[in-house]
């Protein structure tokens, strides 16, 4: 009976989300503070429905009920407990009920914490938000319901691709799903704006917050899917240009540009019809997301089901959102206000460039995702577009914007100083320089890999220029506060990622070679003795476990079968400090006539490779401060407005 | 700053970059694409220079290590192509699976990928794999 009871869960909650939607648009048009508060209550009870629903699915998974389809189809008894609970949302239908959760709960979210928003914007914006998480129910429901049954029921189920069956599928695509269903909230702000034919400050601030969360959650996301498939994959990479990485990384991009816009349209009201149309384009990319990861039109490991309805489904969904939204921006926002002037040299103007550097880069990303799609469909000449694609544009662009990066801080609202500015930063040009011919001269390295560690540097430095600017002394850097420290480690942290992303792409090194225990080579500088190869048990698998010692230490790095899908994994060894990775991955055996002959291993040493991980964990940090003082910040505005209706 | 020159500061900006992006990205398109072609029209199709992936599936028998580097024959059931790849292959590599690879197309009898790809679970196969058994009657799967 409980799949039932979750379907009947879930039918109630499509009910009350466009009961959501009705009272919430309705309250704003007619501004009624009685439905609107209707609106709000409705959705807080929403989001329990859903989460309700959602527990019934995890038990599902938990008893390995297999009467269901989708546990039959993704869930063995063997399988351990965690993965039990995960593979939840390791598949098409369980990801679908968690993007529903998602977006009910930052309804419940919108509703409860209005913030400084005027009423009837708040009203509108909780009713779009109801919409769009009917239409995301209203999907789950008729063609990806997870609570079908199978009727006779399976003996035994499907296992988990093993692939997914890592501590990482607990956290990854819940945070990618706030990441992507967060933006719904930044989306229903500016259509509920469009509504209203207002921008003000006072969106502007509200804004930011919700953009704040889906960008640091999209950051955390897209960081430890890479770390992923660094560690799982045994390719040694980090970063494939996959059009699945790129389906999450264009969202970022958008989240970023809209991050930058917002402040401008908050503190100086200028760029307002532009925020607005980055909030559009923003969810819009996360739908785009979800259709290529979910459609079946790419073939990957994120790609659940091969079924082109529903592809079409989520492609009329995005039509409804963006269409609709564009639609509506056409029509309202000429007539939004565009107040206070700047000069050329402004932070406003540095930010713009920010902007429209964010915006052309995610172009690039975008044509080459779908370049491929539209060739076939045209001329049915099947393309792959690669790495060497994504470097030559998207690098290059990425470059020009980074060199603006560090100016803008230095730079005050509507009249900035570049003069002041460069004697600052004319430090971090000759540091970023000195790695240039560094890297040229006795690095030998190719002219990309210099500029790219040169840029690198400029933003690191120029971040650490501008605190020490701001603080005067070693004394005072302590107490700077804590908005100033939030743009400081995202900034920095974008330096760290460049050099490590440049470094890595550089001077990584790659080697193959044939092992029997007690053989050794030298690698990177080192000596590896393969010491021994054994057979280990696990849960749900064998493997093949190889025992290296390079110099003093020791490194295992197994090669595993999965007892129910005879599928191989490589369970990498990784021997890493800040310097770089030593990265062995055991291949498969030759067969000589008795026993292996020779064990394939193959070596990496990637330099510099946890720079990259570190600068996107600094960025999230950044942006997680970021938002302790916005919430700071609304909790000082609405506690002396509700004292003041007190008394 | 009056309003008309700080629009044209944005599209001065926007002009210089997207025109940039532009001639990056043809640049990009031209010589960073990869053609799929199958194993039985490569010969003939395929210009010599030009980035070609070929998919199919791995002759049964074919594969063998030849002075570290790993050599085989891709089919799809009328023709096939014969590769060399120096490196290790991926862990799902294997004799009548579905295979794709990637490299530079020089004619000759024997082609040198740069890129060898296979599959990701056991149901899965890449899509145009798929498409050139079905096309040659060699597809054994779900339609």
């Amino acid at each position: 009976m409980t799949a039932e009871l979750g379907g009947f869960l879930l039918a109630l909650a499509l009910v009350m989300a466009f009961a959501q939607g009705a009272l919430g648009l309705i309250a704003g048009w007619r501004r009624n503070e009685g439905l609107g508060a209707a609106a709000a209550g409705v959705a807080q009870s929403n989001a329990i429905i859903l989460l309700a629903a959602f527990a019934i699915l995890v038990s599902l998974f938990l008893r390995t009920d297999y009467s269901v389809a989708v546990v039959a189809a993704n869930s063995h008894v063997a399988k351990p407990l965690l993965y039990k609970i995960a593979g939840t949302w390791g598949n098409h239908e369980g990801s679908m009920l968690l993007w529903c959760l998602v977006s009910a709960t930052f309804a419940a979210l919108l509703a409860s914490f209005p913030g400084g928003m005027g009423r009837t914007l708040w009203n509108r914006a909780v009713g779009v938000q109801g919409v769009v998480t009917g239409v995301a129910i209203a999907y789950t429901l008729v063609l990806s319901s997870p609570f079908a049954r199978l009727d006779p029921a399976p003996l035994t189920g499907k296992d988990l691709n093993p692939l997914l069956q890592d501590p990482a599928l607990a956290i990854h695509p819940p945070m990618l799903y706030l990441g992507y269903v967060g933006l719904s909230v930044p989306f229903s702000l500016a259509i509920a704006a469009l509504m209203e034919g207002k921008v003000d400050s006072a969106w502007a601030r509200a804004l930011r917050p919700w953009t704040l969360i889906a960008w640091v959650t999209l950051t955390l996301g897209i960081t430890l899917g890479s770390y992923w498939a660094y560690y799982e994959l045994g390719w040694g990479g980090w970063w494939f240009w996959d059009p699945v990485e790129n389906a999450s990384f264009m969202p970022w991009l958008a989240a970023a540009a809209l991050l930058h816009s917002a402040i401008v349209t908050e503190r100086r009201g200028s760029l307002a019809a532009w925020t607005i149309l980055l909030a559009i384009i923003g969810f819009g990319l996360a739908l785009l997301g979800t259709f290529l990861v979910r459609s079946g039109v790419l073939t990957s490991v994120h790609a659940f089901a091969v079924d082109p309805q529903r592809g079409y489904a989520i492609l009329a969904m995005l039509a409804f959102f963006v269409g609709g939204g564009f639609m509506l921006y056409a029509w309202r926002a000429p007539r939004l206000s565009e107040p206070s002037g700047f000069l050329l040299v402004s932070r406003e103007s540095a930010l713009v460039v920010n902007n429209v550097g964010l915006a052309v880069a995610m172009g690039t990303v975008l044509i080459g995702t779908l370049y491929p799609l539209l060739l076939e469909a045209m001329t049915d000449r099947l393309i792959s577009v690669g790495p060497p694609f994504f470097n030559v544009t998207f690098g290059p662009l990425m470059a020009l914007l980074f060199l603006a990066l560090p100016i803008a801080p230095f730079l005050a609202w509507r009249r900035g100083d570049l003069k002041e500015a460069w004697r600052w930063l004319q430090w971090a040009a000759y540091a970023a320089a000195g790695v240039a011919v560094v890297t040229l001269a006795l690095l030998r390295g190719p002219i990309w890999s210099a500029l790219g560690l040169a840029v690198g540097v400029w933003v690191l430095f120029g971040a650490l220029l501008y605190a020490w600017k701001r603080a005067g002394s070693f004394v005072r850097i302590a107490a700077l506060p804590l908005a100033f420290w939030a743009m400081t480690a995202a900034h920095v942290g974008a330096g760290v990622f460049t050099i490590g992303a440049a470094a890595e792409t550089a001077f990584r090194k790659e080697e193959a070679a044939q092992m029997l225990p007690g053989a050794s080579v030298s690698f990177a500088g080192r000596r590896i003795t393969l010491t021994d190869i054994t057979t280990v048990e696990g849960p749900n698998y064998t493997a093949q476990r190889a025992i290296f010692r390079v110099e003093e230490r020791i490194v295992t790095a197994e090669r595993r079968s999965y007892t129910v899908s005879a599928m191989p994994t490589t369970e990498v060894g990784i021997l890493g400090d800040l310097t770089g990775d030593l990265y062995i991955a055991l291949g498969a055996p030759t067969e000589g006539t008795i026993g292996p002959a020779a064990w394939t291993v193959r070596l990496y040493f990637n330099p510099l490779v946890q720079w990259i991980f570190a600068g996107a964990g600094l960025m999230a940090l950044g942006g997680a401060l970021g938002l302790v003082v916005l919430a700071r910040r609304s909790l000082k505005r609405t506690v002396p407005a509700a004292a003041a209706t007190a008394t | 700053m009056r309003k008309s020159s700080r629009r044209l500061i944005v599209i001065a900006v926007a002009g210089v970059l997207l025109s940039l992006a532009a001639g990056l990205t043809l640049y990009g398109l031209q010589d960073s694409v990869a053609y799929f072609y199958k194993p039985s029209e490569v010969a003939a199709k395929a210009r010599v220079g030009e980035r070609v992936r070929v998919g199919g599936l791995v002759e049964a028998g074919s594969v063998a290590r030849d002075d570290g580097a790993l050599t085989f024959r891709v089919t799809n059931g009328e023709g096939v192509v014969a590769v060399r790849y120096n490196g290790d292959p991926p862990s799902l590599f294997g004799e009548n699976e579905g295979v794709v690879v990637e490299g530079v197309w020089r004619g000759g009898e024997v082609f040198a990928a740069e890129r060898v790809l296979a599959k990701h679970d056991e149901n899965y196969m890449p899509r145009e794999v798929v498409e050139a058994l079905k096309e040659s009657g060699e597809w054994k799967g779900p339609q």
